[in-house]
């Protein structure tokens, strides 16, 4: 059994005791431990099921490796699934639920996949659910989707708030270990801003569990005293709980900060994640142990050797009683002799080598242990928890030589160093024959704009397993680091460490050597999604030969813990079926993030009120209350309809457009594009952009205009106003000032930079209003303060002036047909303008009105909406807006385009009016169909609807629609199916429904 | 007239920094070639500032001059003052291609302040705003979470920042979200 020892426990308090709850079970540990020593602490051995067979499994490493202790955490808003327990630290209250099991972790019903392994192989989703087709839908998918993923996910919106924080260093440090404290020190001494990020609470790294002497004082004293001078310097930074997350092109690097992830309820950000821009990036992210790969490797009580080391120094925690240790190299040792001076019984430690290790193997013979060399595990007997252990040769197929009961097992298949950081960017890796690792290579660095390397790995993560070599390392890293990023650094010192003497590793991927096919498949690679070592032979006997093929067809690797563990050990399997070397299979790709990180992280702030940013008019605050009912347009809010008590939307759009013909209507326009163009060149430069001439155009006037994309196509329009000489004011569509305003920019910079012309997008300046309707002069007279008379601001022009004591500009334009004012005044007199208005047209009838009444009034005009009638395939000759289009220019922007045989086609569809026979409004979008089928079966079209409304002015529905040959077609009734299953019948008519002879705009 | 309001009006939040929109100020776009001796001296002339170089802004008094970009200064004045300082700039380049337009409607302008306020601003801004590369003088224009945003530093500890001015609630927003309690990073 697991339990907690009287003595060692460095970072425990053992004065506090905190209460927590896994499965709703009521369980206590201290401060300083993590969920995993906590649980271990309480003899949970079994903390979760894996994903396939939902085997048991226990905790089998101590950091962000872990691939099976993975939690539910939290409840209600502060929900969060797949929390590993070797890196949550444990807080009072804390509730977790184990996961992937059902009904409960003990009994479990999916645990009969078990019985079911030999039908469910590698590749099994790929060989399974591909026939029959018509069980996909409903058979295979639905059941794929209740068995994805092992938590639950979350419910309620989450209680936390997330933040980002940008940053920028000279030389970033990831990891916190001897060798990152020292390459930071390195650093900083050479001059150059540093920030050193540690993913754990701790500083130190490995290295206080793993002992040794600096300068001839205890390694603590060294971290301690290293930490002591890098605080003191103003130019380092120091971030615990902060992971290296991601490194990416440029040396942009994200961290990770755990705020308030211990500090449950606290008052702040939870995490922060840091968006760092580095000139130089150190990794001193250190090495992981790997498993072996025997029989019952998964059970838990197996766990890594370090793991057990770990969790007896930093939390004084026992992860068994009577503990096997099997290991291929001199580090296990380090384990027994831990384990014994820890009053455990260590039963025997099997060495798979023949010749054993070195000086520390006969420190622990000294103590009293057995050791066993050339000797394997053969088989881990137990259920929930280890039981037994059976011995074998490691030069044999796995026959039993003995059987000793135990209630753990410690192993060790030697250390891969921690190249992730590295890899992100493109830094390759070389294989180490004599370590039987990975290691960065340094002639082949991630490299930024100059070519040079901007990523350097140091100690453990460089493959310096000693502390000697990784003290030596980090310096000399550190030193060039800074150098690298401008600074003249002296010569360092390097720490010396005593000198640790080592055994050879050899290599051991299976265990035993030619283990039987029983015991290979028993044997675990992957823990958390259940790939063992028969099932990366069969894939390679299937002819699957690239690392990253049999990696998504057997899963390895693909689970949460992305194959920290299993990676090295699969690729070694796969790299023994196909029969070549290591090197030669190579390692699937490492992707930032190293492990998960929240989603909130990412968002950041963005999130609630500030989720989007929502622009707002300067009349926005009295449109909201007096019932908008907002739409969207672009990242503005702009009022649908005022809807008052009573009403429906729709009847209230009714209400507002026939108050706005027959009697005064109020449209808050500020929204529209305003851009002032300017400069000798601005009459040439409009005449371009424009389909028709605008240099023509007399000051005071306004022009109606089309503008192309250089294919020809309709992408805005809108009135210019010629302000002067030299100026013109363009207005675009609410959606179209920033791009119009950068396609003009992109013009003027790229192609006619030497064309004398200023742009200023003054859209915001101004607010905006349409004063509509027959009694829109009469309320502007009684305001007072300008000729706005028929003959002296006839229709198409504007004028400065004063209205009601407003500086305003008034533009006769109209957009509805009806009489009409635009009048533009300062933004910050907008609200009060717009007051003044609706208080002056009390006795004219006066009434806001939303987009949806424009729609509909501009409809019954038969005028063209940007974003209805055109949807970027259309250009202004299929809307019959020839007469838009100059015949004098030599050029515009879209002339040429629009000469292509494909624009000239006569069978493009074109603009009409379409009248539904009974009055019905014909539905959106809908396709008037065609006789016959085209080649996928579908009905032939000949047209589709582009804006459909009820008129209230003329009782019916009105629409517009592009059609085949439309305009030669009038009076011919299309057929329209509309998705109700009702056939819409509809009559071809002019697309001007209303005042044909303009007669109500020009009074 | 009637008196003209600010977008928020004056609102304020304290936190991590203190927040406030400070109502209106006078802001025209002047575009021209910065290096032409017209422009130059309309600018100056105008406001009393120097030119300024690349990324810095210079005032004197009530007045400024905001660098940017190659062809264009922010002119800052009091609200009250912009149609004799536009007009006064459209006299003295009268004969020059140039472009001077009133934006102060167009905008809204926060001041972020306190020891924690470079925090604050680096929460939002991918900008380096470490002392060493960021005091007053210089101004950057940069994207402020998904809008655009330039601001530049009063003294060590206050930052003036100017959006646009539909844009005023979610910048308000944001950076009362970035001064939450608590919220304090401990960089700079």
């Amino acid at each position: 059994m697991s339990k907690r020892l009287p003595t060692h426990g460095r970072l425990i308090d053992r004065s506090k005791r905190i209460g927590f709850t896994f499965n709703g079970k009521s369980l206590a540990g201290h401060p300083g431990d993590t969920l995993a020593s906590a649980l271990l602490a309480n003899d949970q051995m079994m903390v979760g099921r894996s994903f396939k067979y939902h085997r048991p499994r226990g905790v089998v490493a101590s950091g962000p490796e872990e691939p099976n202790a993975l939690v539910n955490m939290g409840q209600g808003r502060e929900f969060e699934p797949n929390q590993r327990a070797t890196t949550t630290e444990l807080f009072d209250g804390l509730i977790s639920r184990s996961q992937n099991h059902w009904p409960s972790l003990e009994f479990d019903i999916g645990g009969i996949n078990k019985h079911l392994s030999r039908f469910l192989p590698a590749g099994f989703y790929y060989k399974m659910f591909m026939y029959p087709r018509a069980f996909w839908k409903h058979v295979y998918e639905p059941f794929i989707r209740q068995s994805a993923g092992l938590g639950q996910a979350p419910r309620d919106r989450d209680a936390d708030t997330y933040e980002h924080f940008n940053t920028f260093t000279d030389v970033l440090v990831i990891g916190g270990g001897v060798a990152g404290l020292q390459a930071a020190k390195a650093a900083a001494q050479g001059g150059a801003r540093v920030l050193l990020m540690e993913q754990t609470a701790h500083w130190g790294g490995r290295a206080p569990v793993d002992g040794g002497t600096v300068d001839g004082a205890p390694v603590e004293r060294y971290i301690d005293q290293t930490l002591t001078e890098l605080k003191a310097m103003d130019n380092v930074t120091l971030r615990l709980r902060c992971m290296g997350a991601g490194v990416y092109d440029h040396g942009y690097v994200l961290g990770y900060e755990r705020l308030g992830d211990h500090l449950p309820g606290a008052e702040g950000p939870r995490h922060r994640l840091w968006r760092v821009r580095a000139k130089q990036i150190i990794t001193t992210t250190g090495a992981i142990e790997r498993p072996l790969s025997f029989a019952g490797n998964d059970v838990p009580g197996v766990m890594l050797a370090s793991a057990m080391r770990d969790y007896v120094v930093n939390h004084g925690v026992a992860a068994g009683q009577r503990i096997v240790i099997a290991t291929n190299n001199d580090d296990a040792y380090l384990t027994a002799i831990c384990l014994k001076e820890a009053g455990l019984d260590v039963l025997r430690i099997l060495d798979a080598r023949d010749s054993g290790g070195g000086p520390l193997m006969n420190a622990a013979r000294a103590l009293g242990i057995r050791i066993d060399c050339g000797r394997a595990i053969a088989k881990v007997g137990g259920g929930r928890r280890v039981k037994k252990v059976q011995i074998c040769a490691q030069d044999g197929l796995g026959g039993a030589l003995e059987e000793i009961a135990c209630d753990a097992v410690a192993m060790s298949g030697g250390w891969s160093p921690v190249v992730h950081l590295w890899s992100h960017c493109g830094g390759k890796l070389t294989w180490d024959a004599d370590q039987a690792h990975f290691r960065p290579d340094p002639d082949r660095p991630p490299t930024g704009a100059d070519g040079a390397g901007f990523v350097r790995a140091a100690g453990a993560a460089n493959g310096y397993m000693s502390l000697e070599d990784v003290l030596a390392d980090a310096t000399k890293t550190g030193i060039s680091a800074a150098k690298a990023a401008g600074f003249k650094p002296k010569r360092g010192t390097t720490p010396k460490a005593e000198p640790t003497l080592q055994a050879p590793l050899e290599p051991v991927w299976l265990m035993p050597r030619d283990a039987h096919a029983g015991l290979r498949s028993k044997s675990w690679l992957d823990f958390q999604n259940d790939v063992k070592v028969s099932d990366v032979q069969l894939a390679a006997r299937e002819g699957f030969e690239s690392v990253e093929h049999t990696k998504r067809y057997t899963t390895l690797g693909m689970a949460t813990d992305q194959g920290k563990l299993s990676n090295i050990n699969g690729l070694a399997i796969l790299s023994d079926a196909l029969g070549q070397p290591i090197p030669a299979t190579g390692t699937t790709t490492f992707r930032p993030p190293y492990t998960p990180i929240s989603m909130g992280a990412i968002a950041g702030e963005a999130r609630g009120e500030v989720f989007q940013p929502v622009r707002r008019t300067p009349m926005h605050d009295w449109n909201a209350a007096n019932g908008a009912d907002w739409e969207p347009v672009g990242q503005w809010r702009r009022p649908y309809a005022y809807v008052r008590s009573g009403e429906t939307v729709h009847d209230a759009v009714m209400r507002e457009v026939t108050n706005t013909r027959s009697n005064l209507g109020l449209l808050d326009a500020s929204t529209l594009g305003k851009i002032i163009v300017k400069g000798p060149d601005a009459g040439k430069f409009l005449d371009m952009l424009y389909t028709n001439m605008m240099s023509t155009l007399k000051p005071g006037r306004c022009r109606y205009g089309l503008m192309c994309s250089e294919n020809g196509f309709l992408i805005d329009d809108g009135v210019v106003a010629r302000i002067d000489d030299d100026t013109f004011l363009c207005h675009t569509t609410t959606g179209g000032a920033e791009h119009i305003h950068a396609h003009m920019e992109e013009w003027l910079q790229t192609e006619w930079w030497d064309w004398q012309v200023y742009v200023a997008n003054v859209t915001e300046q101004y607010a905006q209003i349409a004063v509509v309707g027959p009694n829109a002069r009469q309320v502007l007279e009684k305001l007072g303060g300008m000729d706005v008379s028929r003959e002296s601001l006839p229709f198409m022009a504007w004028a400065d002036g004063r209205i009601g004591g407003f500086d305003c500009r008034v533009y006769r334009i109209s957009f509805s047909g009806e009489l009409s004012f635009e009048i533009a005044v300062p933004a910050s007199q907008g609200l009060a303008f717009w007051t003044a208005l609706h208080e002056a047209g009390q006795e004219f009838g006066v009434m806001p009105y939303g987009t949806e009444c424009l729609h509909i009034l501009r409809a019954e005009k038969g005028f063209i909406m940007i974003g209805d009638e055109t949807d970027g395939t259309v250009i202004p000759q299929d809307l019959g807006l020839n007469w838009a289009i100059s015949k004098k220019k030599d050029d515009y922007l879209g002339k040429r385009a629009q000469a292509r045989s494909h624009m000239t086609d006569p069978t493009r569809w074109k603009l009409v009016g379409l009248q539904t026979e009974d009055g019905s409004v014909l539905p959106d979008g809908a396709y008037a169909i065609a006789a016959g089928r085209n080649a996928n079966g579908q009905r032939n079209t000949q047209g589709r609807v582009t804006s459909t409304y009820h008129s209230p002015t003329l009782g019916r529905g009105i629409a517009m629609g592009l059609v085949l040959n439309g305009p030669d077609r009038m009076g011919e009734t299309l057929e329209f199916p509309g998705t109700d299953g009702t056939l819409y019948k509809a009559r071809i008519v002019d697309p001007v429904f209303y005042d044909k002879d303009g007669e109500k705009q020009n009074v | 007239m009637s008196e003209p309001i600010s977008a928020l009006n004056h609102a304020r939040f304290d936190g991590i920094a203190d927040i406030a929109e400070i109502g209106l100020q006078g802001m025209i776009t002047l575009r021209g070639d910065l290096a032409a001796r017209a422009v130059k001296s309309a600018a100056t002339k105008a406001t009393g500032a120097a030119m300024p170089g690349a990324n810095a802004i210079s005032t004197k008094d009530d007045s400024g001059l905001c660098w940017m970009s190659p062809d264009e200064l922010l002119v800052l004045c009091p609200y009250a003052a912009v149609p004799e300082v536009l007009a006064q700039l459209q006299t003295a380049l009268a004969g020059s291609h140039a472009l001077a337009v009133n934006v102060s409607d167009a905008r809204a302008v926060f001041r972020v302040s306190g020891p924690a306020a470079r925090e604050v601003l680096a929460k939002l801004c991918p900008v380096d705003l470490s002392p060493a590369e960021f005091e007053p003088g210089t101004i950057r224009r940069t994207r402020l979470a998904q809008v655009p945003a330039a601001f530049w530093m009063v003294d060590n500890e206050t930052f003036q920042l100017v959006c646009f001015r539909s844009v005023a609630q979610y910048v308000f927003d944001l950076l009362c979200v970035a001064a939450q309690p608590n919220s304090e990073v401990g960089v700079f």
